[in-house]
């Protein structure tokens, strides 16, 4: 299927920056933000000026289609990839090669094998995550999926086949479950990472099974789990029970990961097989819960979470109705709280684990969307907010991506 | 033998209604998807299930079983079945 995009809609504008100082790359080669915002009832692309203070919503693309995840190939600056579904049609990839102007939609999306005669197979209901491979590999992305599933395209996205050695292991088959474990609308592959300095070594996380890690392409994986915990009661020994929500890898070194857990926030330093709770040391009002977490791209002691409710029924929604990031600068030492901009009260935000994004100025544009379909924007590293759309459906994911300007 | 096409899948088609032929069912869905690549995988997932918010009826009946076989003058209707918000 090829479809055109439709027309822009509103412009906003985000308030000034105090600390407007741009990088020397930046001003070598001009650049705007694309911000990526896909929903349970279509995808819209936020073109940004070069200073990042108008906003410009290009969009519905896909409308009426629940869109998990669209995200820039920052190897090209200009293929987007979108998982997209429908309340009644199966799950696809489109692939757009000039940034969301048309669309193409892939030869073959991620599918498991046909089952042997007598077996159930498993069908993908959705394609919940997407991650570009290594820069080494042009063409190569992966792709997380729900029911669990862990695929790779080496063609640009046209075309998906299965990772058996994860997606078949009868250890991950347990640690995955059923449709009745994990998130409300099925269990999600997520977090997948390639490590910017070696191809072959993945990260993935799974909701529910675990973190898991694979220094052979896929092949073969182990779990990554020491130190983390799991809900009062049960048996961290049973992978199964493990549920991180967000696990991210620091740019700037590669072997620190962040994680925001179910069960509080983490950050490893590999060669370390230990996860660390970090999380003890936010507010206890406010705890440590919560779906996204994003790393800064130059500075690996910094991080930023949005907590959420964890507790009681699980509201998931900003602790006592007042929205906030935190960020910590310290590698997790100490946190401290950003909302300046946001309500101070009567404000049940939820906001999902693909949900948050940073673009790479300087200083890093912050970004969050709601599941009340509201985007909202820092140019100060957190310090002030303001939003810069609103009226969405509710929002799935945001990628903030860094485009050229054309001459 | 001719195809009701429900709305959902008219991005491939074009049009509300294609003639198709085929023995069976899946043989009709499988021409429908050389002409319209990708249009099968959208109502039928790769085990060969039907999807969940998709029903086929042919001359009026429902059919669950995409080896049900045709004699080539039926009308195939294929519908969205999904309600809610």
């Amino acid at each position: 299927m090829v479809t055109r995009k439709t027309s822009p809609a509103k412009t906003k504008r985000a308030p000034r920056a105090r600390s407007a100082t741009r990088s020397r790359a930046a001003r070598a080669q001009p650049s705007r933000i694309v911000v990526l915002v896909a929903t349970r009832k279509g995808a819209w692309l936020i073109q940004g000026d070069t200073a990042r203070k108008t906003w410009r919503l290009d969009g519905p693309h896909f409308l009426g289609h629940i869109v998990s995840h669209v995200v820039l190939d920052p190897r090209d600056g200009r293929t987007l990839l979108a998982a997209a579904k429908t309340g009644h049609l199966g799950p696809t990839i489109f692939r757009s090669t000039d940034l969301g102007a048309s669309w193409q939609e892939a030869a073959r999306p991620p599918a498991y094998a046909k089952a042997p005669a007598g077996e159930e197979g498993r069908a993908v209901d959705h394609t919940f995550w997407l991650t570009p491979g290594h820069p080494s590999e042009p063409q190569v992305w992966y792709a997380g999926t729900s029911p669990q599933g862990l695929f790779r395209s080496e063609d640009g996205g046209a075309t998906w086949l299965p990772i058996n050695g994860l997606n078949d292991d009868p250890r991950y088959r347990k640690w995955m479950g059923t449709r009745q474990d994990g998130t409300p609308d099925g269990p999600k592959m997520h977090s997948i990472i390639v490590d910017p300095r070696d191809l072959a070594h993945l990260y993935v996380g799974m909701s529910g099974g675990g973190v898991h890690e694979s220094v052979d392409r896929g092949q073969t994986w182990e779990p990554l789990v020491k130190g983390m915990e799991v809900v009062e009661g049960f048996d961290a020994a049973n992978l199964a029970f493990h549920d991180p929500h967000c696990v991210r890898l620091c740019p700037s070194n590669p072997d620190r990961l962040y994680q925001q857990n179910h069960c509080g926030l983490y950050r490893i330093d590999r060669p370390s097989d230990q996860w660390v709770r970090i999380g003890r040391n936010m507010p206890q009002k406010v705890g440590d819960i919560g779906f996204p977490l994003v790393v800064h791209p130059r500075d690996a002691d910094t991080a930023w979470v949005f907590p959420m409710d964890g507790t009681t029924v699980w509201p998931r929604t900003s602790p006592h109705g007042i929205p906030a990031v935190y960020v910590t600068r310290n590698g997790g030492s100490t946190w401290q709280r950003l909302a300046s901009g946001m309500p101070q009260r009567q404000a049940w935000w939820t906001v999902k684990r693909q949900a948050m994004a940073l673009d790479p100025g300087d200083p890093p544009g912050l970004y969050f969307g709601t599941t009340s379909g509201e985007l909202w924007m820092s140019r100060d590293g957190g310090r002030r907010w303001s939003s810069i759309a609103s009226h969405l459906p509710e929002i799935y994911a945001v990628e903030a991506a860094q485009v050229a300007v054309r001459r | 033998m001719n195809i009701l096409i429900p709305a959902p899948l008219r991005s491939y088609t074009k049009t509300s209604r294609v003639d198709a032929s085929g023995a069976t069912l899946a043989a009709v869905l499988f021409e429908l998807d050389h002409r319209f690549p990708g249009i099968r995988f959208r109502m039928i997932d790769e085990q060969d299930r039907i999807r969940r918010h998709i029903r086929v009826f042919v001359d009026g009946s429902q059919v669950f079983d995409l080896q049900h076989r045709l004699h080539g003058s039926e009308e195939i209707l294929i519908v969205q079945a999904l309600s809610g918000g």
